[in-house]
């Protein structure tokens, strides 16, 4: 890629993180939280934002960036009060600006008007503390930002710069006009203090034209008078040059204020009669014996001035150069050895300087070592590399198993020495896959923060108060599943306030708060991420939820449903209990895809919801797609493997504990109650007579919300970690099949859909769980 | 023997401008993220020129070049500031912090190794 265009995506990149910065420091201001350094943040934020688009040209971004950024240092300089309606404002002008950043980055356009009309806004919060608002409106949009100027220190500047001082009667007949400049320049200490250099300043105005340099040396002190931090000599050029007095003043720009300095031309001088070549002359004349006094009164430590008090011209340029390093090392060799000469007054500061700077080094270290991360430890890697090494290290995983076995095979003992390397081996690659796998894992948080504006676009939209709250925005989970969750999570949130939250009026007259609740919270529980979605509603309006089901003929009127499967059935296609399908919620997509979606990452949805006071949906998902610790099990003679963490207990079932139910349904007791019992091998077709349950193993299992049932199989064989391979992608979908995996002797084993065996066999016969309880 | 950069800048994007214009002009760039970095960095290895943002955070382009310049080894070394601002007051704040001069954004590479060039040998 062309470097500047991958600096461009890096823009980009950034500039979302800094919009999110931006975002949740407005959001802890509306909490009325917020610091002085906290508006820092949000003032560089925008800054660099700005900076960042004018590097690259992007117009309507750095307009709009810059006003936010006026207000911001309005409000970083105290004179913009932080208050809710200020921050209201400025939440819209976030919102405004990333849309600046993702039409820019599309290459697109914003919303001008709405643009135009937020700026306006922002001005005006400026306007109460500046003029009239109209005036800073069109002063502010007056400062429309144009990527210009750039190097002219070669060439001379474009046509219409102005000529302030040159009056040209008699315009040059051909060539570039040359005209003959007088400079004269006496640095003071201060140009030095700042790092700038004679020579360099002097090599700069060279490349103007043809120079004569001279330098005066008679303010030279005797070297005990001498400070060796002032500027004591004066320099004069002549300076032949087709360029303009801009762009001499130009080449001092630095220094202005730190030397004095005096500019003229000769056609200048001509008219004030003045004779330049009098001038310099008189300069020349007056350096040559006055520079050679104090080079005659110096002592032994600085012979290297003497060389330089000649008349210097052009070719001798270097050699000044020279001598003032050579002087400067002089110098520098005295500061730091025993001085030669007597100390300089200035000189007495310098150790207390350096005390200053080594504790500021001291503290530079601590903080660097202290509470705060240090910044910047990060790097970016491509997706596809950490993709390929993932795979890596899964064929790794899968060789090593392999070799482990090969190694079984011969008969070795297990503690020899073979064996012993290889346990070593195990542990390396696991730990080797759980880092690589870590490279993938991810906060949540890129998601979370996308919400706040999501639920401020929806509130506005439906006309309800509503108030985000999030928890758990640091929970890691690995990237893929980070991508896909935010299309879910958008849609329960919308969700959540269009159907979940009441109007405003029913809650105050609910004696709720006006403003509604949704929580959005994230954290780890065995293995798994668990999402939660909650607001502090109505609740599920079970009767209606019913009514609309049996109306779109989803059941059968006389079905006798339990709380619990009455909310699920929002989870089925077609279903829709909004009167209206509304702006929000009704874009085509119901909860069944949602669903559908969460299950495609081997997640589960559940809800629970109180007539009252609100419901809850949980997500569940694995934390990575890749790989899974898996029970290794024989049905048929088929190997398959049952995900370890629906696992809850394996059991050997005792001929009086497994009972019929029905003609086809098998409970067993499992200490207090009854579980379905199947038959993997009849569930997945390959047997059609069930096992005998006391020739079989069972596996108790827990799906999702809570259901267990217990598996049958042949015999189990072991415990392994695997490493997915989608059946879907490189065969089809089956039913009860969640993919596939190599095993260590290279074959193909299956690995158990969990959840899909149990629903299967559940709603084949409706289950009731308090008939089983009444069996037992 | 090539010249070494210290670029210190809390955007990534104007690191990595300052990077690619600065090494296809041939010097060697060191990058800091803000000032507290800048100034570890700057004791291992010492530059010949430094370029400086001024908003950052933990520690701003003012602190870092006064801190610099408090440093005897690092007095004259010319220190430039990015700066988009281009009102008189914050170049004038930089160069009483010590600042040598300054480069104004958005620049080009020419513009920005134009400007090294008038303050470093």
């Amino acid at each position: 890629m062309d470097p500047l265009a991958a600096i461009k995506v890096t823009f980009f990149q950034e500039c979302e993180e800094q919009l999110a910065e931006l975002e949740s420091g407005l959001l802890v201001m509306q909490d009325g939280a917020h610091d002085d350094e906290m508006i820092n943040a949000l003032f560089r934020a925008v800054h660099s934002i700005k900076g960042g688009a004018g590097t690259f040209g992007l117009e309507a971004l750095v307009r709009f960036a810059h006003v936010f950024e006026t207000v911001l240092d309005e409000m970083r300089s105290g004179k913009l009060p932080v208050d809710a309606n200020v921050v209201a404002i400025m939440l819209r002008a976030a919102d405004m600006l990333a849309d600046h950043v993702r039409a820019a980055r599309d290459d697109g356009s914003a919303d001008e008007e709405r643009s135009r009309a937020i700026a306006g806004e922002l001005a005006n919060l400026c306007g109460i503390s500046a003029d009239g608002p109209e005036e800073t409106v069109e002063e502010i949009e007056g400062l429309d930002f144009v990527p210009v100027a750039f190097a002219f220190d070669d060439a001379p500047p474009p046509a219409p710069l102005p000529e302030p001082v040159m009056d040209l009667p008699e315009p040059e007949p051909e060539g570039p006009p040359r005209e003959t400049w007088t400079i004269i320049f006496k640095p003071r200490a201060a140009l030095y203090a700042s790092g700038n250099e004679t020579a360099f300043l002097l090599r700069e105005l060279q490349r103007l034209g043809d120079m004569d340099v001279t330098v005066q040396a008679s303010g030279l002190p005797l070297l005990q008078d001498m400070d060796p931090e002032e500027g004591y000599l004066v320099w004069t050029v002549t300076l032949q040059t087709a360029a303009e007095e801009t762009a001499i003043r130009e080449v001092f720009e630095f220094v202005d204020g730190d030397c004095d300095i005096e500019v003229k031309s000769a056609r200048a001088d001509a008219s004030a009669a003045l004779d330049v070549h009098a001038l310099i002359a008189m300069a020349t004349a007056a350096s040559g014996p006055a520079a050679e006094a104090p080079a005659m009164a110096m002592p032994a430590p600085a012979p290297a001035i003497a060389p330089a008090a000649p008349e210097a011209d052009n070719s001798d340029l270097m050699e000044i150069i020279k001598f003032i390093d050579d002087a400067k090392a002089a110098v520098a060799a005295d500061e730091k050895g025993e001085p030669l000469a007597p100390p300089p007054s200035s000189d007495a500061g310098i150790p207390a300087a350096k005390a200053q700077a080594a504790a500021g080094g001291a503290a530079a270290a601590q903080a660097g070592s202290g509470g705060q991360p240090p910044a910047g430890q990060t790097i970016r890697v491509d997706l596809e590399r950490v993709d390929r090494l993932i795979d890596l290290v899964g064929e790794l995983v899968i060789n090593q198993a392999m070799l482990a076995q090969r190694v079984a095979e011969c008969g070795l003992a297990r503690s020899s020495s073979v064996a012993i390397g290889l346990d070593d081996l195990e542990h390396l690659t696991r730990e080797i896959q759980d880092s690589v796998m870590a490279i993938r894992a991810q906060p949540v948080k890129s998601v979370f923060q996308r919400m706040p504006r999501l639920v401020r676009e929806v509130a506005a939209m439906v006309g309800k108060q509503v108030r985000l709250v999030t928890e758990g925005e640091g929970t890691e989970v690995d990237k893929t599943v980070i991508e896909r969750l935010t299309d879910p999570i958008t849609h329960m949130i919308r969700n959540a306030i269009d159907h979940g939250l009441e109007k405003t009026e029913d809650r105050i007259a609910r004696g709720k708060p006006a403003e509604g609740t949704v929580r959005l919270a994230a954290l780890h529980r065995s293995g798994r991420i668990v999402i939660e979605v909650s607001d502090d509603g109505a609740g599920i309006n079970r009767e209606r939820v019913k009514n609309s089901a049996i109306s779109k003929g989803l059941i059968p009127a006389s079905a006798d449903l339990s709380d619990e499967e009455i909310d699920n059935l929002i989870f089925m296609p077609g279903f829709s209990t909004a009167a209206t399908v509304s702006d929000i919620s009704g874009r085509g997509v119901g909860m069944d895809v949602v669903k559908r979606s969460i299950q495609a990452l081997g997640g589960r949805i559940t809800i629970a919801s109180e007539p009252g006071k609100g419901s809850t949906f949980t997500l569940s998902l694995p934390l990575t797609l890749a790989v899974l610790d898996g029970m290794v099990v024989s049905v048929c003679g088929q190997t398959l493997v049952a995900p370890l963490t629906g696992v809850v207990e394996t059991l050997q079932p005792k001929a009086g504990d497994v009972r019929s139910l029905g003609p086809n349904g098998t409970v067993i007791q499992i200490r207090e109650t009854y579980l379905p019992l199947i038959d993997v091998g009849v569930q997945l077709g390959y047997r059609d007579a069930p096992l005998l349950p006391t020739s079989g193993v069972a596996l108790l299992v827990e799906g999702e919300g809570g259901a267990r049932a217990a598996l049958l199989v042949d015999t189990i064989q072991g415990q392994r970690q695997v490493v997915i391979k989608s059946l879907e992608a490189n065969y089809r979908k089956v039913p009860g099949i969640a993919g596939a995996t190599i095993l260590g002797d290279g074959r193909v084993a299956l690995i158990l859909d969990v959840d899909s065996v149990l629903s299967a066999k559940v709603t084949e016969p409706p289950r009731n769980p308090t008939v089983l309880a009444a069996a037992g | 023997m090539s010249k070494t950069v210290l670029t210190v800048d809390d955007s990534r994007t104007m690191r990595d401008m300052l990077m690619l214009a600065l090494s296809d002009a041939g010097f060697r760039v060191v990058q800091a993220v803000d000032g507290v970095h800048g100034l570890e960095v700057l004791g291992g290895e010492p530059p010949d020129v430094i370029v400086t943002d001024i908003n950052m955070p933990r520690l701003d382009g003012f602190g870092f070049i006064e801190a610099v310049r408090k440093d005897n080894r690092f007095r004259a070394v010319p220190i430039l500031v990015l700066t988009t601002e281009s009102d008189q007051a914050k170049k004038d704040r930089a160069r009483q912090a010590g600042a040598t001069g300054w480069i104004v954004k958005p620049f080009d590479a020419t513009k920005l190794v134009a400007v090294i060039r008038r303050v470093a040998a």
